[in-house]
């Protein structure tokens, strides 16, 4: 992945810029030494690393707009980044620009469970929402897989997902309000602890927009009532057209699990082999889970389990308590960590229509033999969000690349059949070049004109989300 | 009147329009039209152009009548789950609802509490920008993050930004059975609590409605056994009386007790808990509670500022409905404050450069040409 030339104006601004940061904020604030911003040299997507050329850590949505302001003033660019868990490559820095990290802006602001909902600083992790309402029985809806490290501002930038989107929806679908800083230190408000928008739904547009439209310092997120219990089935098929099958099927009935997670053989074996969750060796393995009351998680799993019969499973596992429940997620929650245990591997999010999974897994078979490199499936097949985890060896000169090329071509397939290239990850620097794929030059034009609204100098983040030729001419200016 | 059959027909008449034009779908949620402008009809954009039930999936042309939708869901056992109100007996409008109409207006019924606004279960769209380029963004599937959300921004942009012509939805299933516990006697803010100890629960509470004067509506929906058991538990909690009518709701989505009466109609979206004493400062002829209190739907003598009635609060409100002389010296909606103006405008005048859809209220530019 190219990024920009550093400009060397830019570069040269350095001793001026930590200055005039260092006026706004405390000494410990602001990194500018070589061997310290290295910490910040890249996120998730270790490939690609870069040191910025200072980092920033504020405590205050103020602390926030003086920075802006003065990197506006100077025409520095602007990275922001949350825990710095991006997949995709949110939070890579480049030699000439300020990270904006919220990691010390942790705090909860505001908690109401009579109007449900909790607000709080956007450096504060995922998981630790749910930790501040769970002791009354409250949970934050949104669980990416990261989510015991990520950051509620990393979550809106990407609009993060999870396993319990089908029926709990992503974190655009939770989220009812920001204060955001914009890139000329103005400090705006956006939706609160009311619904819906008068006027245009700036914060629809906003969730997403990969920290490209302003920083969020603030966020106010809807929150839930926990389910009085879950349980899962396990189910296992001969083949992935039959487990496809048997997903469609069970949601034609009318039945809205919270989450339905597919596993490939590939994936199987390899988690079989790592954490011996007791898993049949099988093509295709569904775990579906439903919530409620025990009467009632009785009462869902009996049809789905009436439904599974008539696909002939091989092997089904109903849960009946929380070590059987645990037992049937451990292999699936151990699916990553047994993939890294046998070479390095790259994560793939495309989407895909439900329809077109047996189409696309056989597609994915193919090309891995072409390329030489194994992969794995195991994703979210209630709403078609693919994860194909692809093998290579980071050490063996050209996997790294040959690896990318199959992904690129995994992506496309994806968008072929009438998907996209990320469902929940974003597009960071990763599918920036892929974007060509999916939409016209005009369709970009029009995204990119927003963020000229929000950012007109484009400083925030800017050689993410767009092809850099496409954005090339908004950059310079 | 302009009736464009398909989308390039459209795309060639918003190009080459030399005045401002009125978008209508079905007519049916009317907004203030420039007086010199031309009116455009989506009404030709007809038709659904896939449905899979098995993937929770519909995608229909913007024109398409909503009825015709509901009932290939219904046949699948299926539904649009915001449960979108009908406009036409509040606004005494007639005509056919369409789909594109929802999608321009983010309309959303009581359901929206539980399930979320017509925006949160959109997937896609295509449309076409006041230069006349025919856009896309979003898709048909359920998680796609790839390049900036304009799917939410042309949810509720009521044709400011564009003409849809094509919008993917996500569909839910249609419930097995549906019940209301009815609770008498409950004062406003009473009321409000009760709906919300209802709605902090675990038992999945899909409408919470205070009609003054008729009662306090809980509605639980889902399979058999589960309906059973929640509604129980709910009146274990809060007593009342449990009764199986639909009709209920369809009354509360679509504030049927404000269709014969005169009056101007604003529409209050705040949090649920601040709801009582904003009504109690507004001096309304009527009132309806929705949303848990989150929504409140008043009925106001004519040329009733509700805003200037109502100290500092979280929310917005729109007007809705009133005659033309205060249509026209009230803004309909929330003015903004100056900075999200400036975005909102900034974002206008990318996606409509010549103001081709402007309105009468609301004029952002006179069109160039």
């Amino acid at each position: 992945m190219d990024m920009p030339t550093p400009n060397p104006a830019i570069l040269a601004k350095k001793p001026r810029l930590v200055e005039r940061l260092l006026h706004v904020l405390p000494a410990d604030a602001v990194i500018h030494l070589e061997a310290e911003t290295r910490a910040y040299e890249c996120d998730a997507l270790t490939a690609y690393r870069c040191p910025p050329m200072v980092a920033v850590l504020p405590e205050t949505t103020q602390q926030v707009s003086a920075i802006l302001r003065i990197c506006h003033e100077m025409g520095v660019p602007v990275v922001p980044r949350g825990s710095g868990t991006s997949l995709a490559g949110g939070a890579l820095p480049t030699a000439d620009c300020v990270i904006l990290g919220v990691a010390r802006m942790n705090a909860v602001l505001e908690t109401d469970y009579e109007n449900r909902f909790i607000r709080v600083q956007s450096g504060r992790t995922n998981l630790s929402v749910t930790g501040a309402v769970q002791e009354n029985d409250f949970f934050y809806a949104p669980d990416p897989s990261s989510q015991l490290a990520c950051a509620i501002a990393g979550n809106i930038a990407m609009n993060s997902g999870g396993a319990h989107c089908l029926k709990y929806g992503v974190t655009t679908n939770n989220l009812m309000g920001v204060t955001m800083v914009l890139m000329d230190g103005t400090v705006v408000e956006i939706g609160g602890a009311h619904l819906d928008a008068s006027g245009l739904d700036l914060l629809g547009v906003i969730c997403g927009s990969e920290g490209q439209l302003g920083v969020v310092t603030e966020a106010t997120l809807r929150i839930l009532r926990k389910p009085e219990g879950a349980r899962p089935v396990l189910m296992g098929f001969d083949s992935n057209e039959v487990a496809g099958e048997c997903v469609s099927d069970i949601i034609k009935a009318g039945l809205l699990p919270v989450a339905i997670e597919f596993m490939d053989r590939p994936c199987i074996r390899a988690t079989e082999a790592f954490a011996k969750a007791g898993y049949p060796d099988c093509e295709a393995l569904l775990i579906v889970e439903v919530e409620g009351s025990d009467a009632e998680i009785d009462e869902q799993l009996e049809k789905i389990v009436a439904i599974a019969r008539r696909h002939n499973p091989v092997e089904l596992r109903e849960s009946k308590s929380a070590d059987e429940s645990a037992r049937i997620w451990l292999g699936r929650k151990s699916a990553f960590g047994a993939m890294g245990q046998i070479n390095d591997y790259m994560c793939l999010d495309g989407t895909i229509p439900v329809s077109q999974l047996p189409y696309v897994l056989r597609r994915i078979g193919e090309m891995s033999k072409e390329y030489g490199l194994d992969v794995g499936n195991v994703f979210h097949a209630g709403d078609g969000n693919m994860h194909p985890l692809i093998l290579f060896d980071a050490n063996k000169p050209g996997d790294l690349e040959l690896c990318e090329a199959f992904g690129a071509d995994i992506l496309r397939l994806c968008v072929d059949v009438g998907g996209c290239l990320t469902g929940e990850h974003g597009v960071g620097i990763e599918k920036r070049d892929l974007m060509v794929n999916q939409f016209d030059p005009d369709d970009l034009d029009i995204q990119m004109a927003v963020k000229d609204v929000f950012d007109p100098q484009w400083l925030l983040n800017p050689a993410k989300v767009f092809p850099l030729a496409a954005s090339e001419a908004r950059r310079a200016a | 009147m302009i009736t464009p059959r398909t989308e390039a027909e459209l795309a060639d008449a918003i190009a080459s329009a030399a005045m401002p034009l009125r978008v209508i779908g079905g007519g049916t949620r009317s907004v203030v039209p420039m007086s010199n402008a031309a009116v455009l009809s989506v009404s030709g954009l007809s038709g659904i152009t896939l449905y899979e039930p098995g993937s929770l999936t519909l995608v229909a042309q913007a024109g398409t009548p909503l009825a015709q939708i509901e009932a290939a869901l219904a046949a699948e056992g299926q539904r649009l789950a915001f449960e979108p109100m009908d406009h036409r007996g509040l606004l005494g409008t007639t005509g056919t609802p369409t789909i594109g109409g929802v999608v321009a207006a983010n309309v959303s019924g009581p359901r929206r509490i539980q399930v979320g606004a017509a925006r949160d279960f959109l997937l896609g769209v295509r449309f076409v920008d006041g230069a006349g380029r025919v856009l896309k963004n979003g898709g048909r599937v359920m998680k796609n993050v790839t390049g900036y959300d304009l799917v939410k921004l042309m949810a509720g942009s009521r044709g400011r930004l564009g003409v849809l012509s094509e919008v993917a939805f996500k569909v839910l299933p249609l419930p097995e059975v549906s019940v209301t516990l009815v609770l008498q006697g409950l004062d406003d803010a009473a009321a409000v609590r009760a709906m919300s100890q209802a709605l902090a629960s675990p038992f999945e509470v899909s409408g919470a409605a205070h009609w003054p004067g008729q009662g306090t509506f809980l509605r639980i929906e889902g399979f058999a056994g589960s309906v059973a058991y929640r509604a129980a538990q709910l009146r274990e909690m809060l007593g009342g009386e449990i009764e199986e009518s639909a009709q209920r709701w369809t009354e509360i989505r679509d504030v049927t007790p404000f269709h014969a009466a005169d009056g101007d109609i604003w529409r209050v979206s705040v949090k649920p808990s601040d709801a009582p004493s904003i009504v109690a400062g507004a001096g309304a002829e009527a009132v309806l509670y929705d949303w848990g209190g989150g929504l409140i739907w008043l009925r106001m003598a004519p040329g009733t500022d509700l805003r200037a009635r109502t100290a500092a609060y979280q929310g917005h409100a729109t007007l809705v409905r009133a005659n033309a002389d205060t249509m026209a010296q009230l803004p309909l909606e929330q003015p903004e404050p100056a900075a999200l103006a400036a975005l909102s405008s900034g974002i206008r005048a990318k996606f409509d450069p010549r103001g081709i859809f402007a309105t009468e209220t609301d004029p952002l530019r006179a069109v160039a040409s």
